[in-house]
């Protein structure tokens, strides 16, 4: 415990200063008004981009002082946060969770995979990229896409 | 003319004929409206009794030897007033349910006899006719299934036993006093070694009555298998009259007693309490979930009787006053919501044909007035505002507080054990009903029975919307009821203030305050909200699905936590059978998983008793060989022993 | 009914239902700022709640009226409570209501209304949440009665306006070994119905470990917003109780506007103080295995019963 305190002392703030908020901002913002609870959905991906999910939730990029926060329901949820290409198996259960969010609603698409197939394009088993299943509003580019560009993204839904 | 006797002799006389009626033109209509009728009129005779008006009746030639007595006092009124109020909805709900009984009504009548018996003869008569209707009851629809046979020999063989008891205590008080009518006993001079006695046996006859632990192994057995306005009847009325020969016996006749009596009584209240609410709440039968939150009910009642007698002894009237409000609350609370929750589960098992919780669920939809009207019940016995059983509660536990400063080493043990139970049994009442209610008749339909479920008739919906509203007008105004149970324990309508010690509480305000709360936040809501329509949506199967009813938590899975924690208490029985295939023992072709929670004090202490009554029976036949020269043989060195026997005494 | 009772029935509500997003914020933001994070703001809750009200309500198929009753009856129950009990000042404008009892039991109603939600999804999360909820439930409730019986005892009243002037009068009692086992009894059953850490994780996503979240995963936009906004409030009684009845001081006493400031001032004080302790202690915790956590919960009741036997013994 006492051990703990001390790395807690000797550590303090590791979240980076934050970058100059993104030019541009989604319509969507102005409604959710600086919250944005989000749903993660792996619609098939390699993992790579939920390592760098996580990173961006981690206290160094700290996606959560924006505004933006994880959270295990659709229901509860103002946006999806989906990755990878849509395999033949995803595809209805992305509907259906995509069905669940209460509106208005937002999907983000991140990683190349989900943006357009990425390496996958072409495979037997996927169906598309995610705008062919269910509309995006929010693509951020790379594979995996880095923390920043992620963190990036998602102020675009929160405005922050 | 006196009101309370001539209503009584109308119940009397409205029991008689309807069980003739009943022999004449066995209807259901003509038993159900009698037996209700009958009800009606015990109802007005105890609230004319507990209003002042007794009487006393003595009828010399109709029994022979000790003739028959009856008085009808306030304490003998209040059970003649629950009982007949239990028989007015039980008696309108089998207008339309089960076989039309000529029993039923005698077997209204000798409860409503009991309390009012006022001498030994007259109430060991009634008590017997009232255990014997009762068990004709519970085997007459059913004989042939053998869980109701042997519920009716349980039944049989420990109601016997308990009257045995209390024939033994009460002649042992007979044989003291000048006569065998109750004004004689009181007078009666005990010594102390006597009435510990007679204490001690009518104690464990009565609360065999009552249900209480360790007598109570007949109580979940029988209760569940008699048709369910009879189940409402016993649970809610018969169980009662074990408290009322408790507090007759102990307070009036044997006027008090030493600290010993009563914190016996408490600790047997206790231990029934949290013993009836723990098997309760991992029960998957929903009748014998409610008899077992009777025997819950009842160990609550005792905790207060032990309470009041307890402070009496210890010279404080206004505590005992309070607990003895308390205990006496409860038994009419209990009765009335007891009534609602055993007639709604009549209802479900005669719109299903089950009552194994774990194959109900969706009920709201196909019986929407039973779910509404069980809810209410469930609501009652959870002892959560705004319920029946939170009023009486609080009152125990405000008994209970009050106790402070202790009057000795015991108190300052008993006292806060008995809250520590009353809180524990509280808090376990709610899992159980919130199980009853929310895995039966919440979610969806959990088997095919369930799904096809139709409302019942709508006699039997009258008779369940009487006992709710019964324990609408108790939980929101207990302050009607109690004056006829307190004396003078609590003062005011709508706000119940204790007197002699400070404390108050307002049902009826706190009620009105919490729906004007829900209409404020439901307003606020309303304003703020963007969008009122809601949308229609799929239920969130993570995308999957769809869902089936046996992805559901059943009953067994929702008490699953709970049988955890209490582990080393109920012992759950587990037995996991694997079969191999032939080719493989690392292939599996089947794992059976069976789990039951057996009653642990049954099994301790009546499987001794029953391996050893067996024993005596296998050693008695090697006596009985049917040979008659032997059974002549017997006869005359029996006689010879006796012959000599008296040569010696004499 | 009292003046100050009047004026604590309305301050306490306007304050408890506006502070008590604004503690969940700042407790949140005590956890982030020692995980070494910015952390939203202590705004963050609000913004939340203003979102989930404008966004559209859902009717998942197949629940009923008690599916959506349950927030309503949720966030009643606990208002009822602000309005009544001794936050603000000590005097209740319904004594008849203000009884620990009553407390309690209404606390017990918003849970069991929540848990009855849950299983009328028909979702094995929803059953499984009110499964677990209840459970500890039924083990939280006779520590809260009993810790109660223990600081009331003494007093002579359950009311706890009657407790907590008397702990104004005699601040000794303050230390008295009663009132120190009581105050730890229900501290942790104050952890244990708020669903916080080490009994359940209030931000966690994996199903599996949840307990009151997982009654609420149908939950959506208004309906969402208004058990949010009880937990919050829920959180805020339990602290402000506790606060009141372990540390009375500052709490109002006569309708003057300066000692209802004061009275506001202090429970702020207080109730941020606690909050903030609780979420600096949650970051040393971690959450304990779901069957560990009757033995936690059966400690506290140990200790309830201690503190009655030291209040009937030390009396
Ligand atoms: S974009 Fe790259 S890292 Fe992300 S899922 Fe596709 S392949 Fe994996």
């Amino acid at each position: 415990m006492l051990n703990l305190w001390r790395m807690i002392r000797r550590t303090g703030r590791v979240a980076e200063p934050a970058p100059p908020a993104p030019a541009e901002q989604l319509p969507a913002a102005g409604a959710l008004g600086g919250s944005v609870q989000i749903r993660h959905v792996d619609a098939g991906s390699c993992n790579g981009c939920e390592i760098e999910i996580g990173a961006a939730f981690g206290p160094v990029y700290d996606a959560e002082r924006y505004g933006a926060r994880l959270v295990a329901s659709p229901r509860h949820a103002d946006a999806l946060l989906v990755t990878g290409v849509v395999t033949r198996n995803m595809a209805e259960p992305l509907l259906r969770t995509f069905d669940a969010v209460p509106a208005p609603k937002v999907v983000v698409a991140v990683g190349d995979c989900a943006r357009n197939c990425g390496a996958f394009a072409g495979a037997y088993g996927a169906v598309g990229a995610v705008r062919d299943v269910v509309p995006v509003d929010v693509e951020i580019a790379g594979c995996p896409p880095r923390p920043e560009a992620i963190v990036d993204g998602l102020r675009k839904l929160t405005g922050r | 003319m006196n009101p309370a006797q001539v209503t009584f002799g109308a119940a009397v006389a409205l029991a008689l004929a309807t069980a003739v009626a009943a022999i004449v033109v066995p209807r259901r209509v003509v038993v159900g409206a009698g037996t209700a009728l009958t009800g009606a009129a015990g109802l007005a005779a105890g609230v004319a009794a507990v209003s002042g008006h007794s009487f006393s009746l003595v009828l010399p030639g109709l029994l022979p030897l000790s003739g028959v007595s009856f008085t009808l006092d306030a304490l003998g009124g209040l059970f003649v007033a629950v009982t007949g109020g239990v028989a007015v909805a039980a008696g309108v709900y089998a207008t339309s349910y089960g076989k039309a009984s000529a029993v039923l009504p005698m077997f209204v009548l000798a409860m409503l006899l009991v309390p009012a018996a006022a001498s030994v003869g007259t109430l060991l008569v009634c008590w017997e006719l009232m255990a014997l209707f009762s068990l004709l009851l519970v085997i007459g629809e059913n004989r042939s299934r053998a869980e109701v046979t042997s519920a009716g020999r349980w039944y049989a063989v420990m109601t016997h036993l308990g009257f045995v008891s209390i024939l033994c205590g009460l002649m042992v008080f007979a044989a003291h006093a000048p006569a065998d009518s109750f004004a004689a006993l009181r007078e009666a001079r005990l010594s102390p070694a006597v009435s510990a006695t007679v204490f001690v046996l009518t104690l464990a006859g009565f609360a065999s009555k009552a249900g209480i632990v360790p007598l109570h192994a007949w109580l979940p057995r029988a209760h569940p298998e008699a048709p369910s306005h009879v189940s409402a009847l016993m649970s809610a009325a018969m169980v009662n009259l074990g408290v009322y020969g408790l507090v007759r016996v102990g307070f009036d006749l044997l006027g008090g007693g030493p600290r010993w009596w009563w914190l016996l009584v408490l600790a047997l209240g206790a231990l029934s309490a949290v013993h009836g609410i723990l098997q309760a709440a991992m029960s998957t039968d929903l009748k014998r979930l409610l008899g077992q939150s009777t025997t819950e009910n009842m160990g609550l009642v005792l905790v207060g009787v032990g309470a009041a007698g307890l402070f009496t002894a210890s010279g404080n009237p206004v505590l005992a006053g309070l607990a003895t409000a308390a205990a006496l609350l409860h038994v009419v609370n209990h009765a009335a919501f007891k009534t609602l929750l055993f007639l709604a589960a009549g209802a479900v098992l005669h719109g299903t044909g089950t009552r194994d919780l774990d194959a109900l669920g969706g009920l709201r939809r196909t019986m929407p007035v039973t779910t509404a009207l069980f809810g209410v019940g469930a609501l009652a016995a959870s002892a959560l505002p705004p319920g029946t059983a939170f009023v009486s509660e609080w009152l125990l536990l405000q008994a209970l507080v009050h106790g402070l400063p202790p009057s000795g080493v015991d108190t300052a043990i008993a006292l806060p054990v008995a809250v520590a139970a009353v809180a524990l049994t509280a808090g376990l009442a709610v899992v159980t009903f919130v199980k009853a209610f929310g895995v039966g008749f919440l979610a969806k339909p959990r088997s095919e029975a369930a799904a096809n479920a139709r409302e019942v008739p709508y006699g039997m919906r009258a008779g369940m919307a009487i006992a709710a509203l019964g324990c609408v007008v108790l939980a929101l105004l207990p302050s009607l009821v109690l004056p006829a149970v307190a004396g003078g324990a609590t003062t005011g309508l709508v706000t119940l203030r204790l007197t002699g010690v400070t404390g108050s509480l307002s049902p009826l305000l706190l009620t009105l305050w919490l729906v004007v709360a829900v209409v404020v936040v439901a307003a606020g809501v309303r304003g703020v909200v963007a969008r009122r329509t809601r949308r229609d949506a799929r239920l969130w199967d993570c995308g999957g699905g769809p869902m089936s009813a046996r992805m559901e938590y059943t009953a067994t899975s929702f008490a699953e936590p709970l049988q955890r924690v209490f582990d080393d208490v109920v012992q759950p029985e587990l037995d996991v059978h694997v079969t191999h295939h032939e080719e493989s023992r690392y292939l599996v072709r089947a794992v059976e998983f069976r789990r039951s929670v057996p009653d642990r004090v049954e099994r301790r202490l009546y499987a001794p008793v029953l391996a050893a009554t067996r024993a005596w029976g296998r050693a008695g036949r090697s006596l009985a060989t049917g040979s008659v020269h032997r059974y002549l043989g017997y006869g005359f060195y029996t006689l010879c022993a006796a012959l000599l026997l008296l040569a010696v005494t004499r | 009914m009292t003046a100050l009772g009047l004026a604590g029935a309305v301050v306490q509500p306007v304050l408890i239902v506006a502070g008590a997003p604004v503690l969940v914020g700042v407790m949140r933001q005590v956890r982030a700022r020692l995980e070494g994070r910015a952390g939203p703001g202590i705004r963050q809750p609000w913004r939340d709640l203003r979102k989930l009200f404008g966004k559209e309500r859902i009717a998942p198929r197949g629940t009923s009226e008690v599916f959506r009753v349950a927030p309503l009856v949720l966030v009643a129950t606990t208002l009822v409570i602000t309005v009544v009990a001794p936050f603000v000042t000590v005097a209740s404008v319904l004594n008849p209501v203000a009884d620990l009892f009553v407390v309690v039991a209404l606390l017990a109603v918003g849970a069991v209304a929540l848990a009855l939600a849950g299983l009328d999804t028909g979702t094995a999360f929803g059953g499984m949440g009110a499964s677990r909820e209840v459970t500890i439930l039924a083990l939280v409730e006779p520590t809260l009665l009993v810790a109660i019986l223990a600081l009331s005892a003494r007093v002579g009243s359950t009311n706890l306006g009657d407790v907590v002037s008397s702990m104004v009068r005699e601040p000794s009692r303050v230390i008295s070994p009663v009132s120190l086992l009581a105050a730890v009894a229900l501290v942790i059953a104050t952890v244990a119905e708020n669903g916080r850490i080490p009994v359940d994780n209030p931000s966690t996503h994996l199903e599996l470990t949840m307990v009151h979240e997982a009654m609420v995963l149908e939950y959506a936009g208004p309906d969402l917003a208004l058990v949010e906004l009880a937990s919050a409030m829920r959180l805020s009684v339990f602290l402000g109780l506790l606060a009141n009845l372990f540390v009375p001081w500052g709490i109002a006493t006569t309708a003057t506007p300066a000692a209802l400031l004061a009275g506001v001032l202090a429970l702020v004080l207080k109730v941020g103080v606690l909050g903030a302790a609780l979420a600096a202690a949650e970051v040393f915790l971690a959450k304990l295995r779901l069957f560990r956590v009757p033995e936690l919960l059966a400690g506290s009741f140990l200790l309830s019963l201690l503190a009655v036997a030291a209040s009937y013994f030390l009396a």
